[in-house]
Formats: C-alpha cells, sequence, structure tokens
C-alpha cells in the first residue's frame, strides 16, 4: 500500500531536492527520498545502492532509483561515509513507495560535517517550497 | 498544449498529466504496473485522441496510397485494416500507421501525434498528380484503444454494438453517434480501437469505466507496446532508419517496387542493412534506456532505441539497433546503462509471451 497523501515528518529535516535526512546520536544519520520525490516518480522498480565505505558529499548523487518510466539521481542532503545500505530494497524496492520514511530508507551515513544539519529545510519549510513550486 | 475531449475525466480519475506531442496526456493514473497488469489479464482503455486521422477518397485513391504506402494497399479488402509505413525518398520511416479501408474509394489513416502534420504536407504534395482528396479529420475523432482478454465482451456489451474481428473496422453507433470499431491495437492483447465523436467521448468513458474497464495511461501503453516489440516512432524508427533496418521488410515486400523509397529499400534488402533493430532482455540487475550505448567485446556495437522494465517479465528489456552479426537471438552484448554495464542477451520477438 502506498501512502496515498504527502507527508513530512516534522522530527525530519529536509534537502530540497526532496531527500530527507534522520539525524541519530552526534554524527550519523540516515538518508531517503520524501514522498513528493517517490509520488513524482512512480513505482520504484531498481534501486542501485552505493558501497558501504563510499564517501557522499552534500548536494551530490549517492544512488539512483528507477520506476518503470524514469531514472532518478539521489541527492546527498548531508555528507559523510556510508556505514549501511538497506540491502532489502534489492529484492523489494517498492518500500520506497510504500515507506518512505521508514523501511523505505536507503542508507546510513557517518557525518564528516554535522553543521550541515543547519543549512537543511524543517517539515514546513519543505512542504512551503513545495507548495510554491 | 492541447487537451483531448477526456481532459476532466482523466482529472477526476486520478492521472498524472505530462506534455506529450504538443497534448497533455495522462502517463499514467493508479500505478504503471496495476494498468500494464489490467491489460494483460483483464481490460484497460487508453485515451489516444491525440492520434491523427487523415481522409484519403477518390477515384484515385487506391493509385495514391499504393505510391507513398510501403504495404500492398490494393490488398486491404473494404472494412479491411493494414499496417504500413509511409517512407521518404532514400526509404527512411517519416511514419508508421495503420491504414483502413472504410469504402469502395475511401480509406482513413490513422498517424502518430507527433508525425500528423508532416504526414499531411507529405501526402498533401504526392497527392496533386491523383483524383483523390487528402482531408485531415483530427478533429472529427476521439479515440479509445480497449485493451486486454476481456475488452471485446465488455465494449460490445456495454456500448451494444457488434465488433468487427481482428483487423477490420467496422462502422457503429456509439452514444447515438456514428463511429468507427477498429480490431486493432498497440499492446499485444486482443481488443479494439473506437474512433468516436468527440462530444460523446466523456460519456462513453463512464459507462466503459462502470462496465470494469481499467484507465490506462501512456507508460503502460509505453511498457506493454514494447513487450511486444511493437516499434515507437520517434524511438525506433526514424526519417533516417529503412524498415528494413527495423525489422518491417514484412510491410514492403509485396509490392517491393513503385513505391516512394522502394529502391533504397530494394537495395537495403538485397545487400543486407548496416544495422538491424533487435530485441534484448538485461541478465540481472539494470534498466535499460534510450540512447545507451551497445556493446561487444567492449567496444560501441549499437545504441537502445527504446528501454524500460518489463512489468510482466520483472526484468529491463529495450530494443537497439546493432550490427547485423550481433542481432542473432542468444547473443551476449554489454548495454552501458549511465557507466555501468549491464550484461544483456538478444531476444526473438516478441520479448514477452502469453501463456496459452
Amino acid at each position: 500500500v502506498t501512502l496515498a497523501d504527502a507527508t513530512y515528518p516534522d522530527e525530519l529535516l529536509y534537502h530540497d531536492q526532496h531527500d530527507w535526512a534522520r539525524l541519530e546520536g552526534e554524527d550519523h544519520a540516515t538518508f531517503g527520498i520524501t514522498w513528493y520525490a517517490q509520488d513524482s516518480l512512480g513505482e520504484v522498480v531498481f534501486y542501485d545502492p552505493p558501497e558501504v565505505g563510499a564517501t557522499v558529499s552534500k548536494d551530490s548523487s549517492y544512488a539512483e532509483v528507477e520506476s518503470v518510466k524514469a531514472v532518478s539521481d539521489v541527492i546527498a542532503p548531508m555528507s559523510g561515509e556510508i556505514v549501511e545500505v538497506n540491502e532489502a530494497l534489492g529484492d523489494a524496492p517498492e518500500r520506497i513507495n510504500e515507506d518512505a520514511y521508514g523501511k523505505g530508507w536507503l542508507v546510513k551515513v557517518k557525518l564528516s560535517h554535522p553543521t550541515e544539519a543547519e543549512a537543511l529545510l524543517a517539515a514546513d519549510e519543505y512542504r512551503k517550497l513545495l507548495e510554491n513550486g | 498544449v492541447r487537451r483531448t475531449p477526456l481532459y476532466e475525466q482523466h482529472i477526476a480519475a486520478g492521472a498524472k498529466l505530462v506534455p506529450f506531442a504538443g497534448w497533455e496526456m495522462p502517463v499514467t493514473y493508479e500505478g504503471i504496473r496495476e494498468e500494464h497488469s489490467a491489460v494483460r489479464t483483464h481490460a484497460g482503455m487508453f485515451d489516444v485522441s491525440h492520434m491523427g486521422e487523415v481522409e484519403v477518397e477518390g477515384p484515385g485513391a487506391l493509385a495514391f496510397l499504393q505510391l507513398v504506402l510501403s504495404n500492398d494497399v490494393a490488398a486491404i479488402e473494404v472494412g479491411g485494416a493494414q499496417y504500413s509505413c509511409l517512407c521518404n525518398e532514400e526509404g527512411g520511416v517519416i511514419d508508421d500507421l495503420f491504414a483502413y479501408r472504410l469504402g469502395g474509394d475511401r480509406y482513413l489513416l490513422v498517424t502518430n501525434s507527433a508525425n500528423h502534420e508532416t504526414d499531411l504536407a507529405w501526402l498533401g504534395r504526392w497527392s496533386r498528380r491523383f483524383d483523390v482528396a487528402v482531408r485531415d479529420v483530427a478533429d472529427r475523432y476521439a479515440m479509445l484503444a480497449v485493451q486486454g482478454p476481456h475488452a471485446r465482451e465488455i465494449v460490445a456489451g456495454a456500448l451494444g454494438i457488434e465488433l468487427p474481428p481482428r483487423m477490420r473496422v467496422a462502422t457503429a453507433r456509439v452514444g447515438n453517434r456514428p463511429a468507427l470499431a477498429c480490431g486493432t491495437g498497440y499492446t499485444g492483447e486482443d481488443g479494439v480501437e473506437l474512433l468516436i465523436d468527440p462530444e460523446v467521448a466523456p460519456a462513453i468513458w463512464a459507462e466503459l469505466l462502470d462496465a470494469g474497464v481499467v484507465p490506462c495511461g501512456l507508460g503502460a501503453r509505453d511498457t506493454l507496446r514494447l513487450e511486444v516489440c511493437f516499434h515507437l516512432h520517434g524511438n525506433d524508427l526514424t526519417p533516417e532508419r529503412n524498415p528494413i533496418e527495423a525489422g518491417l521488410g514484412w510491410c514492403c515486400a509485396a509490392k517491393q517496387t513503385g513505391f516512394v523509397g522502394s529502391e533504397p529499400i530494394a537495395r537495403a534488402r538485397a545487400e543486407g542493412p548496416a544495422e538491424l533493430l533487435a530485441p534484448f532482455r538485461i541478465e540481472g540487475a539494470g534498466i535499460p534506456r534510450q540512447g545507451n550505448a551497445v556493446l561487444a567485446g567492449g567496444e560501441r556495437a549499437g545504441v537502445v532505441t527504446s528501454g524500460t522494465f518489463s512489468p510482466s517479465l520483472e526484468v529491463g528489456i529495450g530494443m537497439a539497433y546493432v550490427r547485423p552479426a550481433l542481432a542473432e537471438p542468444g547473443t551476449e552484448v554489454e548495454i552501458d546503462v549511465r557507466g555501468k554495464r549491464r550484461l544483456a542477451r538478444i531476444a526473438s520477438k516478441p520479448l514477452y509471451r502469453k501463456e496459452k
């Protein structure tokens, strides 16, 4: 079941390229794509995860998600080193649609610049960005 | 941007609309995979009102169409349908289309929307020496393709009309207006294409919806047609490629000569084309897309013209122009999918075959 309505949890931080970050402890975070991103893309049929140990840079692509129709780069909201990838998405990429903020998480990252969080958007700011197109 | 007569119905059905060939068209409603599956297992309907219609009428109609179309128009009986290529003098494909014979000297051509104006100009130019009228009748019709194993019975029941067999066309009354029912499609499933009065299109849509037909967008139309290796003009067919390269030699075989482009096409047939369009499937992960390079022995050996994820086969599939030696089914190649080499195997047509 795909979430029918737009949802943007308050406890997450958002990047304007439609990615979210959940801060964990002082220097760890989980990344994923937002409800808007998965809805625009349509049913995700393929997720090509990066390697554990790979470096991600804020505002740069670190992975690709593909729907039947299109491929989309996934942009890192913050910089760091990948410590875990969501292997379960290999067999069930549709979880990105069904549970974008839960089982559809993409990577866990050890942050190299935790202060980058200050530049990210709060949920209400991200919602405003979407409303203003 | 133009809207079809069914625009409001698309909005009501929750469509995602995208610009397509100058039209605002539904790409999907509930999801491409669901819509794809509805057509493979039940019945789906596509608003294809963006497609163009050209009426060709007059004592010179047959002779004119024999000159401009690649297939043997003389073989079409009244009430018959035939697939054909409209070729330029170099043998390249300007458009691919269905020709329906509506009367003794009256034919209807259904064109791709992106090519409609080009086709009209081309047909107009070649028609001058014939006693024939070429009319743009695109505004006269809304077009609804209803496809799937149950499409025929549902349409016949819901609209109370008798449907022609495959590859035939029949006049009908739909919404108490004259209409055409065509036993053709673009999905590999049985079904009909209805050419109806735009004014009654919303009511007909609603009736079919009530009868359980699933609205389907251009997204599913593309995955369905690619699974059965039907060509998409602009991708797999272009004015720079001839029908022999495209694997459409069968629709320029009956006449061989005497039509625009026939000489270069005959030459390509005799000498063998430089490249051939070949279907393939990815072995493992990866989804090929239009423009991806085909590699053989690490060297560039062709280009993907259509690529997608196949909802029926659940792998990446596509069609690519490759050297004839590589076009043999079973040949292993690689597809460069945005820098990642994905193993693929050339297959025979169709990529998807219905289990009997």
